[in-house]
């Protein structure tokens, strides 16, 4: 099996400061850390690998120290990665972003599945898998939740909805997103952490791929954040401190007249 | 022919129609008046319900437009893309809004790059701006911000809004408005994916996004034994189990019950969330909730500020004695 890994560099979410000119997130001095949601992809591929042999290419769109994070999944158990860097591709929206690595996989030649975690945990938006898919007119599907079967030409998923889990089959070459509940990702081996520090990553602009230039960053991104704002939420409810057992008869008390008052119970 | 009208994208199972489908109705029929234009409810599905497509016009929608076809029983990305995509090109409307569910989330993506346009996901807020553009809110980075988005050039504008975010209109069966049914070329409907079975979830916890009454818990529950009280709460009172990122990364509960931005956004009637710091991620899946009550042992936890009864003390020795009061009242009546 040939498997491809979208991977994306994020930052730890808790400190992130934006640039109020292009309302785009300033990288700068954050701690970036692999997409953790991306883990579970790379984990799925490894273990197709191990069954059913193959390859395993990661490939991640951003600043050039993204290939940090590349040499992260390589560590785990990729075999190559691939960094799309170009100062041209920056502020891309999903739309762009999708365009840009679904041109970089068509050189890729023949694949049989693309895997990607279900979002990113800074953007949050779960739209470049499904995009990729469409630029490329492969079939897909989200949410999946396990890896049933390998066949000849399809593979039988498990895909988690609202009210219960669908079993699907679906045709090579597909993509899937995928969601936590499908593995525990490994942590880095010694031998893979060697591996990834010498291994030659390629940095791919768009002379490397064949793109429309009108497609790509900022100025090829049909949406626009025009404004950014601190979200408020504040109720000022009331607050029972509780040091005794009386206290919290009494606060227990007082919460069932306010559950009585509300008609929950 | 230039774009114009509101279009909100229904859901249906086994012929009825979801929830969110006329919730949507409430979004979009706001935005179609801001624009003085027809609210128009898109409905795939097979063999589907008269009187529910009849509902649609009831809670607000102008017109209906229906692709009824077997190939469209329930939800399969290749042909709910290829319809949608048709649609959308045959009549050209301006706005498009779906419910950020799995099927939302999955359809209207690859819609959106099928008709060239951008697309705001888990959009919180939908205005139309002085120039007549969508203008899209919505957190981010694990939302420690709001993003205000537009889509200056491309049409339709297509944003996606969180299921459960807000009630439906209120039926006004006096509203009147057309059904009509659209012929779909068959090869739109053919697929690379299948559906083999589906497995519905067990109801003994309770499906979180329809629930009026959530009962969740944290990492302050400190053992997967004591989240059992949380477990107890919720059956006592008839509610579902929610818990934290952390609760679900511990193993305590499935991650269908997570809170929060990775999770559900839930709008019960009651919440009561018992260990639980309330990191944005968490308190940006709960800000539509009515009424809040949380228990933490810190005073200084975020929960507070957005709950409506607080209690500050160590819920193994608070979750029995609720749990008490509840069996009380149970037997006293």
């Amino acid at each position: 099996m040939k498997i491809i890994v979208t991977i994306k560099q994020v930052p730890e979410t808790g400190n992130v400061k934006m640039d109020p000119v292009t309302g785009t997130m300033k990288r700068d001095g954050v701690e970036s850390i692999v997409n953790p949601l991306d883990l579970y992809a790379v984990e799925e591929a490894i273990r197709l690998k191990n069954e059913f042999g193959g390859e395993i290419i990661a490939i991640t769109m951003g600043p050039p120290k993204a290939d940090r994070a590349l040499r992260e999944v390589i560590s785990m158990g990729c075999d190559s990665g691939i960094l799309l860097s170009n100062k041209s591709f920056a502020g891309a929206d999903t739309w762009s972003t999708s365009y840009v690595l679904a041109q970089a996989i068509k050189k890729l030649g023949e694949y049989d599945l693309i895997l990607c975690g279900e979002r990113a945990t800074d953007g949050d938006t779960g739209q470049v898998g499904p995009g990729i898919a469409t630029w490329l007119d492969i079939t897909f599907t989200t949410y999946v939740s396990g890896v049933k079967e390998v066949k000849e030409n399809s593979l039988v998923i498990e895909r988690m909805v609202e009210t219960g889990y669908e079993i699907l089959e679906i045709e090579n070459p597909s993509l899937l997103t995928v969601i936590k509940e499908i593995n525990y990702p490994r942590l880095p081996s010694l031998r893979g952490k060697q591996k990834a520090r010498k291994l030659d990553i390629p940095v791919w602009g768009p002379e490397e791929i064949d793109v429309e230039n009108k497609n790509l960053g900022l100025k090829g991104s049909p949406t626009r954040v025009v404004r950014i704002s601190k979200p408020k939420v504040s109720r000022n409810g009331e607050l029972f401190v509780c040091k005794n057992d009386q206290d919290i008869e009494n606060a227990v008390g007082k919460m069932f007249e306010f559950l009585e008052s509300k008609e929950i119970i | 022919m230039s774009y114009k009208n509101v279009w909100t994208l229904s859901e249906q199972e086994q012929g009825k129609l979801k929830e969110v489908s006329f919730e949507l109705l409430k979004r979009g029929r706001a935005l179609a008046d801001k624009r003085k234009v027809e609210l128009v409810a898109i409905v795939l599905g097979h063999n589907l319900d008269k009187d529910d497509l009849q509902k649609l016009i009831y809670f607000g929608a102008d017109k209906v437009l229906v692709v009824d076809a077997p190939e469209l029983e329930y939800f399969l990305t290749d042909p709910y893309v290829n319809v949608v995509t048709k649609l959308i090109e045959n009549h050209k409307p301006e706005i498009l809004i779906a419910s950020a569910t799995t099927t939302g989330r999955t359809v209207a993506p690859a819609v959106a790059i099928k008709v060239n346009t951008g697309l705001t996901a888990d959009c919180t807020g939908l205005d139309i701006d002085d120039e007549g553009h969508l203008i899209q809110t919505r957190p981010a980075i694990g939302g420690n911000i709001l993003a205000t988005i537009k889509t200056p050039i491309h049409r339709p504008q297509m944003a996606s809004v969180r299921p459960h975010s807000n009630q439906p209109l209120d039926i006004d069966k006096s509203r009147t408005g057309e059904i009509v049914y659209e012929e779909i070329d068959k090869e739109l409907l053919k697929s690379r994916i299948k559906r083999i079975e589906f497995h519905e979830n067990e109801e003994e916890t309770g499906n979180i996004q329809d629930a009026e009454v959530i009962i969740a818990g944290g990492k302050g529950c400190k053992t997967e034994e004591k989240f059992k009280m949380i477990k107890e709460i919720a059956t006592l009172m008839h509610g579902a189990v929610g818990g934290s990122r952390e609760a679900v990364d511990l193993g305590w509960i499935s991650y269908p019950h997570q809170i929060g931005l990775s999770g559900q956004t839930v709008s019960p009637h009651f919440y009561l969330v018992a260990g639980v710091s309330g990191a944005v991620q968490h308190l940006a899946g709960i800000k539509t909730a009515e009424n809040i009550v949380a228990i933490n042992n810190d005073s200084e936890a975020q929960i507070f500020q957005v709950a409506d009864f607080g209690i500050q003390g160590d819920l193994n020795d608070i979750l029995p004695v609720i749990i008490n009061k509840l069996k009380e009242r149970k037997e006293g009546k």
